[in-house]
């Protein structure tokens, strides 16, 4: 025969449901950084299969921005050169974004300053 | 051997066309139908019961809800609830289309560019609306980046409305790019298992890998699609 062993606690009541449920959203927005702080948590992965695409798309934009200013203002070849430097510049920094978790923000910020900028405000 | 680009073909299943317009229903919208349908089975049917505790069908609804609603509160925070009906299905959307895409003589609508690149313009449109409507002509600001000199400023900008301009491009060049290199390379090793003969195994094998393989990219790519529409979205709203 088994010791006889007590029932467990009943549930608590209802009555205060409204506040424990205020509490528990309070409590996950606690959590959750406004204006996305866990870029970080881009998983590595989906990361890596980013940065690739990032760099040529650029390129493509400032070969395609160079192709048409040359066709509009007659200026054959140097809008084409001049566009695609331009262009791999802006994919270099956008990789650049990628992988030091500035995320794509444009403006030059880190994330510590972005936290900052939240306090002021 | 049978040619590996032949799978991505597009031909009409019925013919339609509106004056000089030819919009007929192809095996790509069919697919692209057949997806839409799928999800709205998915979603509805598995969560038809509302069991407190949850069977396995409403278990996977609640998880593909649940994972969105997370990527969407981390990323944007608060101001990005309005957006999460969108988002959802963009991710559904995307997800199952690769997905189902695996399955044989099924068609894989997001290997093909116009697609992913008509998805891709409808969120930077999208979301550069929404940047303009919030914040007025202030969005414009989002271009000049900060403690620049004068003097490399219209280089910078040059630069920084490129690098905007490259969003949809790279958002769609990925996903493209990544299912039609799959695709392509399970067709070609699959080709190799008859031109062996008996060494065929070795491709076959390979195969099987890829398999495994594209199913993680199918995820993969669903995702890095969704969490960069909810970055852009982040940046647009919290403007520097």
């Amino acid at each position: 025969m088994t010791e006889y062993t007590p029932p467990p606690p009943p549930p608590p009541p209802l009555h205060n449901l409204d506040a424990r449920l205020r509490e528990a959203r309070k409590r996950r927005e606690k959590h959750t950084v406004e204006g996305g702080g866990s870029r970080t948590s881009l998983k590595g992965a989906g990361l890596a299969f980013r940065i690739g695409a990032e760099l040529v798309a650029a390129t493509v934009v400032g070969v395609v921005i160079g192709l048409l200013t040359d066709y509009w203002l007659d200026t054959s070849p140097w809008g084409l050169i001049v566009f695609f430097f331009l262009g791999g510049t802006a994919g270099v920094l956008n990789v650049w974004r990628a992988v030091s978790s500035i995320g794509t923000t444009i403006g030059y910020k880190t994330v510590n300053e972005q936290d900052e900028d939240k306090g002021e405000e | 051997m049978a040619d590996p680009l032949h799978q991505f073909e597009i031909y009409p299943v019925v013919h339609i066309s509106l004056g000089e317009v030819n919009a007929s229903l192809t095996n790509s919208s069919v697919a692209m139908l057949a997806t839409t349908i799928i999800i709205t089975l998915f979603m509805t049917w598995s969560m038809r019961g509302r069991a407190l505790v949850p069977g396995r069908w409403q278990s996977l609804a609640e998880m593909s809800y649940e994972f969105i609603g997370s990527m969407v509160r981390d990323n944007v925070g608060k101001e990005g609830h309005p957006y999460f009906p969108f988002i959802l299905s963009l991710f559904m959307f995307i997800l199952f289309g690769n997905l189902l895409g695996l399955l044989p003589y099924s068609f894989t609508f997001t290997s093909h560019i116009i697609v992913t690149f008509a998805m891709a313009l409808a969120v930077f449109l999208g979301v550069t609306a929404i940047g303009i409507i919030r914040h007025g002509f202030h969005f414009f600001s989002f271009f000049v980046p900060k403690g620049v000199p004068a003097v490399m400023l219209p280089l910078m900008i040059t630069i920084e409305v490129i690098s905007y301009l490259s969003r949809p491009v790279s958002l769609s060049i990925r996903l493209f790019a990544n299912m039609m290199a799959g695709h392509t390379m399970m067709k070609v090793f699959a080709g190799f298992v008859f031109l062996l003969g008996w060494f065929g195994f070795a491709p076959l094998a390979v195969d099987v890998a890829l398999t495994a393989f594209e199913f993680m990219v199918a995820f993969l790519q669903a995702y890095v699609f969704t969490v960069l529409t909810c970055l852009y979205l982040n940046d647009t709203i919290h403007l520097h």
